[in-house]
């Protein structure tokens, strides 16, 4: 699902190694330690290469192919045309692509921002706060089927939203059809969005907030710091690499927005909700075009290894 | 933030100047105090508000009969139970569409995702982390890489492959094989058995037993497949605990992959099913019912678990 920023690397087994020593090396490297590491991954490898492995690799040859899923003809070499065609003669790709980074672009620093003032919220020693900890979880654990369906219903012309924004601002703003106005649709996704997941990201804040020690904190109180340059001087620092994940966590999933768009828009009104997964779907599911399809979701994985790649990069920099 | 006083200059000012320095100065600091405590709980309030409206608003609503929950929208009424309260949206659920079935499905796909992923996971992450084998390695390297790949880069490829795979079928009692997994339960459980994080998890996790354990017990003789369900799995409950809630999750959520490979009703999860509601006019109220029973179950359970729940949420980030 993610990438996570701490390899195991046997490090920690040698050094144990070295003080067992030979026996231990003679035991576990035995025949009959290697037949049962081979029989104990055995399930998890075949299952992996033929989930996995082998689709990854027929998501690169089919989109040099025009299979299709359901065809009499086996699938024919294409060269670049899927590719080509998606820049070139597909403008919902090309508005698929950009209402990509468009949500990616929002999502990423907003998300993130409130997720981490809600960590340093329920951070706070104060009565129940385990309580608002659990509530602001609740749309975590609720399916994102189930929000889509839910909001969609809140986002109606004469919906909740409309009358809450009513009744807020004493019918000085007129709400509009969220949905189904060209200019909205795509922002009241994100809304939802960050609705539904920045309580993941508040979690993973704080066990990052709850990594730095406290005497830092008391060093810079007596130094006397106040609570902003705490925050600039000691936690922000401290929270690099929670920082580092939290954003490419956020960007691969922005990336791959997808059910949102299925349960709510269609990609509508006038594509202005499409994306790439979305369009990846519609064109290599529903038209059964495999090979286009497969060439679209290639140029997703390729958006999400250049991400990752970006990762790697920021965490090597710190060591 | 420090709730020392403030020391104005009170040097050269009489005892009673002094008195109602202090008396002023507490004044202050319990002003303060109670300005903290409004400071701290506000803004956590107002969030806590806007997380819980649209829960809250679905539960209620779920209740009221469609024309009723129009009505309360313009008012606070939306997210109280008040009025024509009833549970006959719930009941039209089961009329107009096979919900029991729908959840059997859900409850049979996540319980064997869920219980035959922990075994071959943690098997896979065993064999990684306490023994020694060729390729051992480079499988390790292998299963770190593939953390990347998102589901959604091999869907269609999958939809594909799976379509070509084959599977035994029974005519007249004898076994004989076809191709095509569509359609079945097979296809919505087995290629999310193994699980690259999941092994991860394991493994990182059982490389902190220490292993002198495994050499006590091979000098007693056991085996290694002894070792691994006698000594290590017993130890290593908040691992099994965190896999099975991340991968549960995602399990009983799944909808874009039986969206394309499970076209027959009968064998559809329950999030697929919610597609019958938007047939012709939308029966708010029912759609209401609906998604309430499909989110109650987790959403009990979350918060019956939901320490484990967090600390596995935490766990799947950094650590350290």
């Amino acid at each position: 699902m993610t990438v996570p920023t701490q390899q195991i690397t046997p490090q920690g087994d040698r050094s144990r190694r070295g003080r067992t020593g030979r026996a231990r090396s003679r035991v576990a490297g035995s025949k009959e330690g290697r037949r049962a590491a081979y029989a104990m991954v055995a399930p998890a490898v075949v299952l992996l290469v033929l989930f996995l492995i082998v689709p990854v690799l027929l998501a690169f040859g089919l989109s040099f192919t025009n299979a299709r899923l359901i065809s009499p003809n086996p699938p024919r070499f294409v060269g670049m045309d899927n590719f080509l065609r998606a820049f070139t003669s597909d403008p919902t790709f090309i508005r698929s692509l950009i209402n990509t980074f468009l949500f990616a672009a929002v999502i990423v620093p907003v998300q993130a921002g409130l997720g981490l003032v809600m960590a340093i919220l329920v951070n706070q020693r104060l009565r129940g706060v385990t309580w608002f900890r659990v509530i602001f979880f609740i749309p975590v654990v609720t399916s994102i089927v189930v929000v889509s369906i839910l909001w969609r219903f809140m986002y109606q012309g004469d919906g909740l939203i409309n009358s809450m924004i009513d009744t807020i601002t004493f019918g000085a703003f007129q709400g509009t059809a969220w949905l189904s106005n060209t200019n909205t649709a795509l922002g009241a996704i994100i809304v939802l969005s960050i609705w539904q997941a920045v309580g993941f990201h508040m979690i993973i804040w704080l066990s990052g907030l709850q990594t730095i020690p406290e005497e830092l904190y008391e060093a810079a109180r007596m130094d006397g710091a106040n609570g902003w340059q705490q925050f600039k001087d000691v936690t922000w620092p401290g929270l690099r690499s929670t920082m580092v994940f939290v954003l490419v966590t956020i960007t691969i999933a922005a990336l791959g927005l997808f059910v949102q768009i299925d349960v709510m828009t269609q990609g509508g009104p006038r594509d202005s909700t499409t994306t790439l997964v979305f369009h990846a779907v519609r064109q290599g599911y529903r038209q059964q075009e495999t090979g286009y399809g497969a060439a679209i979701s290639l140029i997703f994985f390729v958006l999400v290894l250049i991400v990752a790649l970006i990762q790697r990069y920021l965490t090597r920099e710190k060591d | 933030m420090s709730t020392t006083t403030p020391s104005r200059g009170s040097t050269g000012h009489d005892s009673a100047a002094r008195d109602a320095e202090t008396r002023r100065s507490k004044d202050e600091a319990s002003t303060r105090r109670r300005r903290r405590l409004l400071v701290g709980y506000l803004p956590m309030v107002l969030l806590a508000g806007f997380f819980l409206f649209p829960v809250i608003f679905m539960f209620v609503s779920s209740l009221k009969p469609d024309a009723q929950i129009l009505g309360d929208i313009g008012s606070p009424q939306a997210f109280l139970p008040v009025g024509d309260i009833s549970l006959q949206n719930y009941s039209d659920v089961f009329d107009r569409v096979p919900v029991g079935r729908f959840l059997f499905n859900s409850v049979l796909v996540t319980t064997c995702i869920v219980g035959l992923g922990l075994i071959v996971n943690s098997m896979c992450g065993f064999a990684l982390s306490r023994l020694e084998w060729s390729g051992r390695k480079v499988l390790l390297t292998v299963v770190i890489a593939t953390l990347i790949v998102p589901f959604e880069t091999i869907a269609i490829p999958m939809v594909y492959w799976v379509s070509k795979l084959p599977t035994l079928v029974f005519e007249n009692n004898v076994p004989m094989y076809d191709f095509g997994w569509l359609n079945s339960y097979h296809v919505q459980i087995i290629p999310f058995i193994a699980n690259a994080f999941s092994i991860f998890l394991f493994t990182q996790y059982f490389s902190t037993i220490p292993k002198s354990l495994d050499e006590a017990a091979r000098i007693d003789g056991a085996g290694w497949f002894t070792i691994y369900r006698r000594i290590i799995v017993p130890l290593a409950g908040p691992a099994f605990a965190t896999v099975a809630i991340l991968t549960f999750l995602p399990a009983w959520n799944q909808y874009l992959w039986p969206l394309m490979v499970v076209q027959q009703e009968s064998l559809r999860p329950v999030m697929v099913g919610m597609q019958y509601f938007f047939q012709l006019n939308t029966a708010w109220g029912e759609v209401m019912a609906y998604t309430s029973l499909i989110t109650l179950p987790v959403l009990v359970m979350f918060l019956a678990f939901q320490r484990a729940f967090v600390s596995s949420i935490a766990s799947s980030g950094v650590k350290g």
